[in-house]
């Protein structure tokens, strides 16, 4: 009850006193977690290796240095496999997520069992890291490039379905039924009053995915899994520090230009 | 012809929207359908096509019973019938030729309704409604460019090329300005006229009931309280209807505003 009696006729405040109180109340116990959960982190940490950083930082950063630009004409093949696999990998996906998406929506799905089995497949997509999804294929299919494209596609088709079936389950379902309406049969519903509506976010979360991807791919290589991650590691094992400094430049680089184009794409469909 | 007998639709959570509404509609007739908010006035032009089941009562769209059709037969019963939406129900993000054609849905495969392949006829008939409704040079627009009236009008040419015998209007003239209110109703009781299209016209608004229609219902709460000629809405008749209120100036008012349109304001 927000409205308070005062002499002065009724008073307004947000919450009464009791609430207020109970506000107050929380934040302290929100600040005693925190100071314990210090505490307990302290404990654990060996302070004198963080004391030691700064200095060891500074002496991988002299190693660093100069990049070894030399090193550039090795990895123009590896970043080339590296966009192929973030490409490829995010076509696959959103091929695959568009269904699993209309399967999972509640206004499009044939039946509640067949949603609960579309929502495991996109819990299941997301939960495992595309490292791990790597880890694994690399055991099954071998090695290399093709490891690595279905990791990222394996891993993107969960986030990709998740938001389509959000965005299918925010439609305007005035517009379908007008089409219902006509006589339209329920596949033709989909195709001409909800496919219009969500194409935009289609072809958002597709340049988004893209995006994400392209990080991602980056790292894949780490497990043999392709891409310019299998260079990465193979300079860091045998401590060649400066082609290490050359390749982080040459990652920012890439995952720069994919921000730059994602964004245009993007200005471009919104 | 489209005759309802004994219509009932309770909704699950237990409001009664239609109590035993018995019917009858002749072909080529105009009928508006008024009454206060929550009637049941949506309800039942929504039975009749099915977007809503009724539970109880049969529905005849001449010699058919709608209720009972299987979901390919109620698609061709569909087709019979044009249905006009308060808020137009375009499909904002495709063009006008492509929402006119959509009415053609009903007649098509689905391979041709995805790759947009309509029969010519179609395209030529879809070209001289939209013609008939002055909107040619809107043809490759997108909807949502469209002003409201704009958009009515393609949703009058969606219901149309589908061929019907009957048109469905919920609220035509809910989403706009009192003069272009006037032009779609008054567009839509030609088009009826032209064609000989029945039609159930559900509206707000009764001195545009009077002046477009030749029949009035009232419902109210889900029964039918008045069936007559656009004339007998008495203030007496209008009380019952919607509840006490000075009526004497609604009527008179429609009175005026029609003597006005008819001295020259054009469609």
């Amino acid at each position: 009850m927000p409205t308070i009696k005062t002499n002065e006729g009724p008073a307004w405040r947000k919450r009464t006193p009791l609430k207020q109180w109970l506000v107050w109340a929380g934040w302290l116990i929100g600040l005693c977690i925190a100071v314990y959960a210090w505490q307990l982190i302290s404990e654990k940490t060996i302070w004198m290796f963080v004391f030691d950083a700064p200095s060891q930082m500074a002496d991988i950063g002299k190693r660093m240095a100069p990049p070894d630009w030399s090193y550039m004409s090795k990895l123009w093949r590896p970043v080339w496999d590296t966009l192929n696999i973030a490409t490829i990998g995010t076509a696959i996906a959103m091929v695959l997520a568009v269904p699993v998406a209309f399967l999972a929506a509640h206004n499009t799905t044939p039946h509640k069992s067949v949603r609960a089995a579309m929502l495991f497949i996109i819990v299941a997509s997301r939960s495992v890291n595309s490292l791990i999804w790597a880890l694994l294929l690399v055991v099954i299919v071998g090695p290399g490039v093709l490891a690595g494209t279905i990791a990222i596609g394996i891993r993107s088709i969960g986030g990709c379905a998740k938001l389509i079936y959000e965005s299918i389950e925010e439609i305007d379902q005035k517009q379908v039924e007008a089409i219902k309406a006509t006589g339209g049969s329920r596949a033709q519903q989909m195709i001409y009053g909800i496919v219009p509506q969500i194409l935009p976010t289609i072809a958002g979360v597709g340049v988004f995915r893209w995006d994400i991807n392209v990080r991602g791919s980056t790292i894949l290589g780490i497990v043999g899994a392709g891409g310019i991650g299998i260079q990465l590691n193979a300079s860091i094992n045998v401590l060649a520090w400066t082609q290490v400094s050359t390749i982080l430049i040459v990652i920012l680089g890439t995952v720069f230009v994919s921000e730059y184009i994602s964004a245009k794409v993007r200005g471009a469909i919104i | 012809m489209l005759r309802l007998q004994n219509l009932s639709k309770r909704y699950k959570t237990g409001d009664l929207a239609l109590n035993n509404v018995s019917l009858e509609i002749p072909d080529g007739q105009l009928v508006a359908l008024i009454g206060p908010s929550g009637a049941g006035k949506s309800t039942l032009i929504r039975c009749v096509n099915r977007l809503v089941d009724a539970t109880g009562g049969y529905i005849y769209l001449g010699d058919r019973e709608i209720n009972s059709l299987s979901s390919k037969e109620l698609r061709r019963v569909r087709r019979r019938m044009g249905m006009i939406f308060q808020e137009y129900a375009l499909v904002e993000r495709l063009t006008v030729m492509e929402n006119v054609l959509s009415g053609r849905l009903g007649y098509v495969n689905f391979w041709q309704s995805l790759f947009r392949k309509y029969p010519k006829e179609s395209v030529h008939e879809a070209y001289r409604l939209l013609d008939r409704v002055d909107l040619m040079h809107m043809v490759d627009k997108r909807a949502d460019e469209l002003s409201g009236g704009q958009r009515q009008r393609v949703g009058i040419c969606r219901a149309l090329i589908q061929d019907p015998e009957l048109l469905l209007v919920d609220e035509p003239t809910a989403s706009l300005d009192p003069k272009t209110s006037r032009q779609i109703m008054r567009l839509i009781r030609e088009l009826c006229a032209e064609r000989g299209l029945a039609a159930i016209i559900n509206i707000h608004d009764v001195a545009l009931a009077q002046m477009f229609s030749e029949r009035v219902v009232g419902l109210k709460q889900g029964e039918i309280v008045y069936d007559g000629s656009p004339e007998g809405l008495t203030p007496d008749v209008l009380t019952e209807i919607y509840g006490k209120e000075d009526w004497e100036k609604t009527i008179e008012k429609a009175e005026d505003d029609d003597a006005m349109l008819d001295n020259g304001v054009p469609a």
